[in-house]
C-alpha cells in the first residue's frame, strides 16, 4: 500500500466516530467603516510604528518624490510593468542612476540585484489596521526576488487601494498568485523579544502613498 | 484472507522523533531550574511578549469572535481532513507542485535525502520549521553528508551554539544577548571581534554570515503555517527575509507539512493571518508573509515539493478527546504564559513541542507509554492561562487531565498488585460513600492533633503521602470537623442558620434537593 494510501486509511479510522462539521461563525469585521482620510492616517501610523519612511504625495508629484528619494543613488531596479511617468524625474542628471527594467525577456540575475541601491516597485493593496503592503506579482511589482535582494525598497501605492481590515485585502487578492505581504523593513525579536530592525529583507522600507 | 479485516478500525499508528521526554519531567524541571541565568532570561522574555500580546489583542474589538471563528474552523477541517488533502493535492498538482506522503520521521527524511541528492547538491538552506524539527531532519542530512543551514536567526544561534530549541517560536529564548555574542565571536567564520551585545549589531552579524548562502544556495528547505485546500495555496510567516530568501532564491524548495495544517478556504487566512502574528510576536502582522501556490514560471523555485506528514498525527487525531491538539497553530502563547515553562523552560520537556501544547501534543503524537511521555501532562497547575490565551480556544487543561487518566489506566494495566494510590483511592471511595461512614473516619481526627505534637505541624508523612510533606509541612487537624460541629451546634430539625429565617433557608436549599 502507498503511504497515501496508508495516511488516508488511518485518518478514516481516526474518524470513525463521524464528528460533526461545526458551522463556522463569522462575526468579526469583514468591512470597514472608515471614511478613505481614516483610513491614510492610520496606515501611515502604523507603517511608521513598524520603521518605515512614509511619504503621503499626490499622484503628479510622484516623480518629483521619488527623483528626491533616489538623490545620491547610482542604480535601481524596477518592474517592466512599473509606470513610466513614475520615472520621469530620474534621468534628469545627467543619466548618473542607471535604471535596470526586469522583464520576462531580460531577467536580472542574483548578482545584479545584489548590486544595485534599491528597488521601486508598486503595490497591489494594504491594510491600514495592521501596516500591511501585499504584493502580488502583478507587472507593476515584478517577480518576488527583485523587491527582495536590494537594501532598499521604495514601494509606491495608489491611496485607493488603502483598505481597513485583512479580509478586504483577501477579498481583492488572488490566492494563486506569488504574494509578498510586508509590515515594515526586514525585523527580528529574537534576542530577548526586542524588535529590531534590518535582517536579512530591505533595511529600508520607503513607502510613498500617492493620494 | 485481508478481506476479513475490511472496515476493522486499525491501531493508532504512533509518531517518532524528536517527540520524546527522555527524563521524567520533574527531575528535568529540578536541573534546569537551577540554573538562575535560565531562569532569568526566561523570565524577562516571557513577561516581554506577554505584556506585547495583551496590549495589540486589546486594539481588536473582534478578538473574541475571531477565536471563535479559528476554532470552529479547524474543527471543520479535522473533521472533513481526507477532502480537504485531496482537494489540497489536486490544487497545488495541477499548478505544478509534487507531493509526497510520509508516514512518520523515518520516511519523511529518507523522501527528503532523495529529493536532494537529485539535484545533486550537498548543502541546503532551511527556514524554520517545527515539522522538521520533530523528524531530526537536520541529524539525518548530516549522517547522508549534507550539511543544512538554519537561516533564522534564533535557530542559527542555536545550532552554532550545538543546542537544542527551547520555544517553538523563539528557539534560543534561553540565551540572553551577551550569551548571543559569546556564541558569535568562538562559532561564526570571520566575524567582527569587536561585535557589540546590542540585538542590532548581532542581527547585522547574522545579516553578513548567511548573505551568500542566500545568494548561492541552490536547495531549500522549509514548514509551512497553513496549506490552503480550496487554492493549492502555502504559506509561511516569518520577520527576517530570511523565509523570503529560501523561498525564492534557490531552484528546488522541498516543504515539509504536517497534515493537519490545512484551512478549508483561501478566505479562511483572513482569520488565522490575523490571531497568529497577534498572539505569537504579539505583533499586529509579522513582517513578512510569503504565499506560494505549486511553481510559478519565472519567478520562485521551478521545483517545487512538498512532503504531507503524519508521524502520529493520525493517532492524536484518533483521541476523540485530545484531537482538538491538532488545531494548534504554532503562536506559542500557551508557554509564553505558562507559570511552569517560564520557570523550566523548553528544555524540561523533551520534545520538540514544549510548555502546555507540548505537554499534550507530544504524548498524544507518541503515545503515553512512550519514553517518559505519561510525565509530560502533570507539569501544570491546570490554572487554565493557555486555554485563555489560546487563539484557537485548544481546553488544553481539559485535555492534560484527560491524558493525566490515560497514564493511570496504563499504570493499573501494567502493575497487577494494587498501588499505594489505588489503595487510597479505593480508601476514599468507601469514605465519602455515605455520611456515616465518613462520620467514623472523622472520628479519627484527634490522632492526628496527637501525631502534629506541641509544635501543631505534621512534618512526615508515611508512604507516597510523603512527597507532600518533603517540601512542606502540614498543620495539625483540627479536634473536630465541621461535620462534627454542626451536629453539635444544631439539633436536627430545627437548624436556624444565623441571620436567615426558616423561609429563605428553605429557598436557598431547593437547588441542593434537586
Amino acid at each position: 500500500m502507498s503511504a497515501r494510501e496508508d495516511i488516508m486509511g488511518r485518518i478514516k479510522s481516526a474518524l470513525r466516530d463521524a464528528p460533526e462539521t461545526p458551522v463556522v461563525p463569522r462575526e468579526y469585521r469583514r468591512s470597514s467603516n472608515m471614511s478613505a482620510e481614516q483610513r491614510l492616517e492610520q496606515l501611515v501610523d502604523r507603517l511608521e510604528d513598524y520603521k518605515a519612511n512614509v511619504f503621503v504625495t499626490p499622484a503628479a508629484k510622484a516623480p518629483a518624490k521619488l527623483a528626491e528619494l533616489l538623490a545620491g543613488s547610482s542604480s535601481i531596479v524596477v518592474p517592466h510593468g512599473l509606470p513610466k511617468e513614475w520615472l520621469a524625474e530620474l534621468t534628469d542628471d545627467a543619466g548618473s542612476l542607471a535604471v535596470h527594467v526586469d522583464s520576462p525577456e531580460r531577467r536580472l540575475t542574483v548578482a545584479e540585484l545584489d548590486a544595485v541601491d534599491a528597488v521601486v516597485t508598486a503595490a497591489a493593496t494594504a491594510v491600514s489596521e495592521t501596516g500591511t503592503i501585499m504584493l502580488d506579482g502583478s507587472e507593476d511589482q515584478g517577480r518576488r526576488i527583485i523587491s527582495l535582494v536590494p537594501d532598499r525598497h521604495i514601494c509606491l501605492l495608489r491611496a485607493g487601494d488603502i483598505v481597513e481590515v485583512l479580509p478586504e485585502a483577501i477579498a481583492r487578492l488572488e490566492a494563486t498568485r506569488p504574494q509578498t505581504w510586508i509590515s515594515g523593513p526586514s525585523a527580528t525579536s529574537d534576542i530577548e523579544l526586542e524588535r529590531v530592525e534590518g535582517v536579512h529583507g530591505p533595511r529600508i522600507l520607503d513607502v510613498i502613498i500617492l493620494t | 484472507m485481508s478481506n476479513t479485516f475490511l472496515g476493522m478500525p486499525a491501531l493508532p499508528v504512533f509518531g517518532h522523533g524528536n517527540l520524546n521526554a527522555t527524563e521524567p519531567f520533574p527531575q528535568a524541571a529540578r536541573r534546569e531550574l537551577a540554573n538562575t541565568q535560565l531562569r532569568a532570561n526566561l523570565g524577562h522574555a516571557t513577561h516581554t511578549i506577554r505584556d506585547k500580546r495583551l496590549k495589540v489583542v486589546a486594539e481588536l474589538p473582534d478578538w473574541e469572535q475571531m477565536r471563535d471563528s479559528g476554532s470552529a474552523i479547524k474543527d471543520a477541517t479535522m473533521a472533513n481532513l481526507p477532502g480537504m488533502l485531496e482537494a489540497f493535492e489536486a490544487n497545488f498538482t495541477q499548478r505544478g507542485g509534487i507531493i509526497h506522503w510520509a508516514r512518520d520521521a523515518q520516511e519523511a527524511n529518507e523522501i527528503v535525502t532523495a529529493l536532494i541528492r537529485e539535484t545533486g547538491e550537498t548543502e541546503v538552506v532551511k527556514v524554520k520549521s517545527m515539522a522538521t524539527q520533530e523528524i531530526g531532519l537536520n541529524e539525518y542530512l548530516e549522517e547522508q553528508g549534507i550539511a543544512a543551514y538554519e537561516t533564522d536567526l534564533a535557530e542559527l544561534i542555536v545550532q552554532l551554539d550545538h543546542d537544542k530549541p527551547s520555544h517553538i517560536l523563539v528557539p534560543a529564548i534561553h540565551k540572553n544577548r551577551s550569551q548571543v555574542r559569546e556564541i558569535f565571536l568562538r562559532e561564526m567564520p570571520g566575524v567582527d571581534p569587536l561585535l557589540t551585545d546590542e540585538p542590532a549589531r548581532l542581527a547585522e552579524a547574522a545579516r553578513k554570515h548567511l548573505r551568500k548562502k542566500f545568494l548561492t544556495a541552490k536547495v531549500a528547505i522549509s514548514g509551512a503555517n497553513f496549506g490552503l485546500a480550496d487554492t493549492g495555496t502555502l504559506t509561511v510567516v516569518e520577520s527576517e527575509g530570511n523565509g523570503r530568501m529560501c523561498l525564492t532564491l534557490p531552484e528546488t524548495l522541498i516543504t515539509v507539512m504536517g497534515i493537519e495544517k490545512l484551512l478549508p478556504s483561501w478566505s479562511d487566512l483572513e482569520v488565522f493571518m490575523q490571531l497568529l502574528p497577534r498572539s505569537s510576536t504579539g505583533e499586529r502582522m509579522n513582517p513578512y508573509t510569503s504565499l506560494w501556490t505549486g511553481v510559478t514560471p519565472g519567478d520562485g523555485p521551478q521545483n517545487v515539493h512538498l512532503v504531507m506528514l503524519d508521524n502520529g498525527r493520525t493517532a492524536a487525531l484518533a483521541d476523540k478527546m485530545g484531537r482538538t491538539a491538532l488545531n494548534c497553530i504554532r503562536c506559542s502563547a500557551c508557554m509564553n504564559v505558562c507559570p511552569v515553562y517560564e520557570r523550566t523552560g523548553g528544555h524540561a520537556y523533551g520534545s520538540t513541542y514544549p510548555g502546555p501544547i507540548g505537554a499534550i501534543l507530544s504524548p498524544l503524537m507518541t503515545g503515553i507509554k512512550s519514553e517518559e511521555n505519561n510525565s509530560l501532562p502533570y507539569a501544570s497547575s491546570l490554572c487554565g492561562a493557555c486555554f485563555d490565551a489560546c487563539p484557537v480556544k485548544i481546553n488544553i487543561p481539559e485535555i492534560l487531565v484527560h491524558l493525566r487518566g490515560e497514564d493511570i489506566d496504563s499504570q493499573r494495566a501494567k502493575i497487577k498488585v494494587p498501588t499505594q494510590m489505588d489503595l487510597l483511592m479505593k480508601g476514599a471511595e468507601w469514605a465519602f460513600s455515605s455520611g456515616t461512614k465518613l462520620n467514623l473516619l472523622e472520628r479519627g481526627l484527634p490522632l492526628g492533633k496527637l501525631a502534629a505534637g506541641r509544635d501543631k505541624v505534621i512534618k512526615k508523612l508515611p508512604g507516597i503521602a510523603g512527597g507532600w510533606t518533603k517540601t512542606r509541612d502540614i498543620p495539625a487537624p483540627p479536634s473536630q470537623s465541621f461535620r462534627q460541629w454542626w451536629d453539635k451546634e444544631h439539633t436536627p430539625g430545627t437548624a436556624v442558620v444565623p441571620g436567615m429565617t426558616p423561609g429563605n433557608s428553605a429557598e436557598n436549599s431547593e437547588g441542593e434537593q434537586a
